[in-house]
């Protein structure tokens, strides 16, 4: 008896978590490693010793990310791949981008962020065809574009970091530092995020509606590219030029990227709350409890990450304009959009709050958001002015 | 509850007022734009300075303290439950609860308690368990320190609060409201400023700025404050050695550094830093950051050159910016006010094709006021090196009769040799009436000869007019003799006659350029060259122009020495950190908050002739979706480890 008791509690016995890892993790892990030191051995010359901590500090995050989110190593793996492939054609000469046939017409990285732009168009496109045809086949070519399409953004980011240094050796920055580069991140970390979820509660009825707002995203991006063109590498300005940037603002930007997704999962709340319960519609849509419980979810990730990038902000205002808080506008509606949320999350916890007002207040909410990062540069001045339009 | 979010929304709003409406600008400013009557209601709700208002603060302050009661309230209940297993829950409420299952095992209890305790301890769950005499109960829990989140973000809001109000203006605002204090706001120097708008060199926050020009030091700073501003005394004294702007390849500035020098009593020997943007110095708890750049009053060499009258003898100044000059000229006395110098002028060129934005350096600058017996004055911006149009090199200096206004260029042609000279000499020849007199008889000479015979006194009328035209070009330009052209002739003649005056002008200069050149040595029998056929329109243009100058004279820069001066804020913010600890805690809190899962399970068990009676029930505190799913797959689990799995589940 006792050895049977043995045997059944050896069965249920909960692996711990180094043992669930495969082969393919570690393999992983040490591809990360191994670049990581690659980037330490080559580039010590362009990092002070916080960006060297940074590098450790993304590495480990990379790993982590990777083994608790499976699909993000073959995510980076594939970016790392065409990404250097880009880097490779290029050699030294910037001016490449317009002559040599991948530059032109896939990695460098105006061309990249055009196919992350087409992709994530069509991809919006076949998840509405998802939606209303219920098919299976129509949500995984959906889903496969909207990988591809943040696959190219990414590599986007990365060729375009190797574009500044090209453009100069001092000019060289990490392509976080713009309205444009910002808004090729805010369509990423969006697109990241619902895929995520799309993995998690195996839906893809949620993205039509996510990616709505992405598409918005890349039709800004388009304009403000074609017409105004913000793709133009320019250097940095004294005040940017600081390790802060590195994680002040894709902080920020996971923050934007869940608030958007929650604002649209509340639009797709309020549309699944007036169809007709039992028709062909109301089945496709995503479950009511899902979409509350998704949108609570993803506000409470961009509040944690956007009370960490204003806390980093606050930092990094005080080495570089005299003051962690200067009541600038900028920071000011950063101030506004976190409180914002701080009160719906207020009322869902403790008021316990659900559905139809919350999906409002979170459409709200991405006003808010949307104002905190565009109104502000647009009709307010201050010392956060450099994404001017 | 419902308060706090009130005052979350009320902050929130308060704070879009300061953001829609700029804080801290001079009053004059907002009466402008508001009108007297605005203004003063504005004034009276403190929108000009929102964020140190008292009624702003007076809602900070509800805040903190309902968050502080909040968490006297709650935090004891809440720091409680992260070691309290709540092993004397009732049967009534476990069978309440929405996660539950009771199975009848047909085993003695000791059998069965080891599994429950193994698969609880596997999951992560800590466990207690307490023998009610005919029941025993095994509470389990796990993620109990999210209950700490709850205490550390609402503690850190209070912490964030108070370090920010020890940093703030607050006390400041208190000390001038009680008259200890008050603001000055005349432009005068330091040492002029009374007593009573210093502040107390232990004075322990504060944000001011001061302005150092290279070789030179401080040791204070001032504090702007609405319209005018306090002096607060450091209790050392900061040197600037050098002060230096890098620029990238496309001429944009790249870095701004300033080398410091801290001369302290306290010190063996003065402490010298490099401070750059985004690298302050600390030093004692003061923080000094690099925030702008100036000029330091640097050394200017000027050369006036007479642009109204007809001899060329220049006047030589030497001088520094910031300071004043009284020069002589046919307009009275003038004061030429230095007011800046620029090393380089960096600046866009639009350029057609799709290169995107291209920069140009156009050298050295200088900008002066000139100031008349009236107090009226005109600004001007003069280039030192001529600049290059379109293949021609040009001396260009901006004019400009007001700060809002945009500058307007004359263009003055500058010579093969660079210099100002050939064109200096031109107009200086066409104001000397005699010797325009002689070339105008000159040049009727050959023409007229026929007619003079006949009627002489047209020719001399021809000289006449000629010297006439060349005197009013001189003044006026191209306006001038249009103006008199429409004084004198009837209107539908005027173009007629205005061709015919251009005409006669562009005769008599020609000939007053040929004989410069001639004087210069030019050999133009094969015909003028095409850079000197220029060089005789762009003067022209000049000369015409000069009228609306204004300027008696051109301002040649012709050296400098170039000193500049640094903006350094200096700040103390003791209750920094503080703020920093607060964040610290906000981000801990909000972290546990969230990502930690405070979950309960329960087993009672009961025994009964050899039967165990089991309860199952848990509960997830505020992640109830998630919890269910895990309580589904625990109870699959315990149904296999008890071996239960095809027994229908008892009944209640």
């Amino acid at each position: 008896m006792s050895v049977t008791q043995q045997q059944m509690m050896q069965g249920f016995e909960k692996p711990s978590f180094w043992k669930s890892l495969s082969w393919f993790d570690w393999v992983w892990a040490a591809l990360v490693v191994a670049g990581s030191v690659y980037v330490y051995r080559n580039f010590p010359h362009l990092m002070d010793v916080y960006e060297i901590a940074i590098l450790v500090g993304s590495a480990a995050s990379l790993i982590a990310l990777g083994w608790l989110w499976k699909p993000i190593r073959g995510l980076s793996l594939a970016v790392a791949i065409i990404s250097l492939f880009g880097i490779s054609r290029y050699g030294t000469d910037l001016g490449l981008a317009d002559q040599e046939f991948f530059l032109k017409y896939l990695v460098s990285s105006q061309s990249a962020v055009m196919w992350m732009s087409a992709l994530y168009v069509m991809a919006t496109v076949t998840y509405f065809a998802h939606l209303f045809s219920g098919s299976d086949f129509v949500g995984k070519v959906a889903s496969a574009m909207t990988w591809s399409a943040t696959t190219m953004g990414l590599v986007g980011l990365m060729v375009r970091w190797r574009e500044t240094y090209l453009v100069g050796a001092d000019v060289g920055y990490i392509p976080v530092s713009n309205l444009y580069e910002v808004f090729i991140l805010f369509a990423i970390m969006t697109a990241l995020i619902y895929l995520y979820y799309e993995g998690r509660y195996r839906t893809r009825s949620m993205g039509a509606f996510v990616l709505l707002v992405i598409s918005a995203a890349v039709g800004f991006l388009l304009w403000y590219s074609l017409d105004r063109g913000a793709h133009e590498i320019q250097p940095l300005v004294p005040a940017l030029q600081s390790y802060w940037m590195k994680i002040h603002v894709p902080a920020n930007f996971v923050g934007y990227g869940c608030f958007a997704l929650s604002a649209m999962l509340g639009v797709a709340y309020l549309i699944a709350a007036r169809v007709t319960p039992g028709s062909t519609l109301a089945r496709r849509l995503p479950d009511l409890e899902l979409l509350d419980d998704v949108m609570y979810k993803s506000i409470a990730l961009g509040f944690a990450f956007f009370t960490l990038a204003t806390i980093l902000g606050a930092l990094w205002a005080a080495e570089a304009w005299g003051g962690y808080w200067s009541w600038d506008p900028k920071e000011t509606w950063a101030l506004i959009v976190w409180l914002n949320y701080a009160a719906w999350l207020h009322m869902r916890l403790t008021k316990g709050w659900r559905g139809t007002p919350m999906a409002w207040w979170a459409i709200i909410g991405l006003f808010i958001t949307l104002f905190a990062f565009l109104g502000v540069n647009m009709f307010l001045s201050g010392l956060h002015s450099y994404g001017g339009l | 509850m419902n308060l706090a979010i009130t005052l979350l929304m009320a902050v929130a709003v308060a704070s879009v007022i300061g953001t829609v409406l700029k804080q801290n600008e001079p009053y004059q400013n907002y009466i402008i734009k508001f009108g007297p009557f605005w203004f003063e209601v504005f004034e009276k709700l403190a929108l000009y300075d929102v964020y140190s208002a008292s009624w702003f603060l007076f809602i900070l302050g509800f805040l903190v303290v309902s968050t502080s009661v909040c968490i006297y309230r709650n935090a004891p209940t809440m720091l409680k439950s992260i070691s309290h297993f709540r092993t004397h829950v009732g049967l009534n409420s476990l069978r309440a609860f929405h996660n539950r299952q009771e199975w009848v095992i047909p085993r003695p209890e000791a059998e069965v308690a080891p599994q429950l305790a193994a698969m609880a301890r596997t999951h992560g769950y800590r466990l207690r368990s307490q023998d009610h005499g005919d029941h025993r109960v095994h509470a389990a829990m796990k993620g109990s320190w999210n209950r700490l989140g709850y205490v550390f973000t609402h503690a850190a809001i209070v912490i964030i609060c108070i370090g920010g109000l020890v940093d703030g203006n607050v006390p400041l605002k208190l000390k001038e409201s009680s008259g200890q204090i008050q603001i000055e706001t005349r432009d005068i120097p330091a040492s002029q400023v009374p007593a009573k708008s210093w502040l107390s060199v232990k004075n322990p926050s504060f944000r001011g700025s001061v302005t150092i020009a290279e070789g030179t030091s401080a040791n204070l700073a001032f504090l702007q404050l609405r319209d005018g501003y306090l002096v607060q005394p450091l209790p050392f004294r900061i040197e600037l050695k050098d002060f230096r702007i890098e620029h990238y390849f496309t001429g944009q500035p790249k870095s701004f550094e300033s080398d410091l020098v801290i001369h302290d009593p306290e010190l063996e020997q003065p402490l010298e830093s490099t401070i750059a943007v985004n690298h302050p110095l600390v030093y004692k708890g003061y923080a000094i950051y690099q925030s702008s750049f100036n000029d330091g009053g640097s050394k200017l060499n000027i050369r006036a050159w007479p642009l109204l009258a007809r001899d060329l003898q220049p006047h030589d100044i030497e001088s520094a910016v910031f300071q004043d000059v009284k020069v002589t000229s046919p307009r009275g006395t003038l004061t030429m006010e230095l007011t800046d110098f620029k090393l380089y002028n960096v600046n866009p060129v639009e350029e057609d094709d799709e290169s995107g934005k291209q920069f140009r350096n156009y050298g050295p600058s200088f900008t002066f006021k000139l100031r008349d017996e009236t107090g009226a004055a005109r600004e001007y911006e003069n280039y030192m090196s001529p600049v290059e149009f379109e293949g021609r090199s040009m001396y260009i200096s901006g004019v400009r009769t007001t700060p809002a206004e945009p500058f307007r260029y004359l263009h003055i042609p500058a010579d093969s040799k660079y210099s100002l000279e050939r064109f200096l000499k031109f107009n200086a020849l066409l104001r000397d009436q005699e010797r325009v007199r002689e070339l105008a008889e000159e040049t009727t000479r050959g023409s007229f000869d026929q007619l003079t015979l006949e009627r002489p006194e047209l020719r001399q009328e021809v000289i006449e007019n000629m010297v006439h035209l060349v005197g009013l070009f001189t003044q006026g330009g191209v306006d001038a003799i249009l103006e008199q052209v429409n004084r004198s002739a009837p209107e539908e003649r005027r173009t007629q006659v205005m061709d015919a005056y251009l005409k006669v002008l562009q005769t008599i200069l020609g000939e007053l350029y040929l004989e410069l050149l001639a004087g210069e040595g030019v050999d133009f029998s094969q015909g003028m060259s095409e850079s000197d056929a220029r060089f005789f329109d762009d003067s022209l243009n000049a000369i015409s122009s000069l009228g609306h100058y204004g300027a008696p004279f051109f301002a040649q820069l012709t050296g400098f020495e170039h000193l500049q001066a640094s903006g350094l804020q200096i700040a103390r913010a003791p209750g920094k950190n503080v703020v920093y600890l607060g964040c610290a805690l906000l981000t801990l809190g909000v972290f546990l908050m969230f990502y930690v899962r405070h979950s309960r399970l329960w087993f009672r068990v009961e025994e009964k002739d050899g039967h165990t009676r089991l309860l199952f029930a848990g509960t997830g505190h505020r992640h109830e979706r998630d919890f269910a799913e895990e309580f589904t797959r625990l109870r699959a689990e315990l149904e296999q480890r008890l071996g239960v799995a095809d027994r229908p589940p008892a009944q209640p």
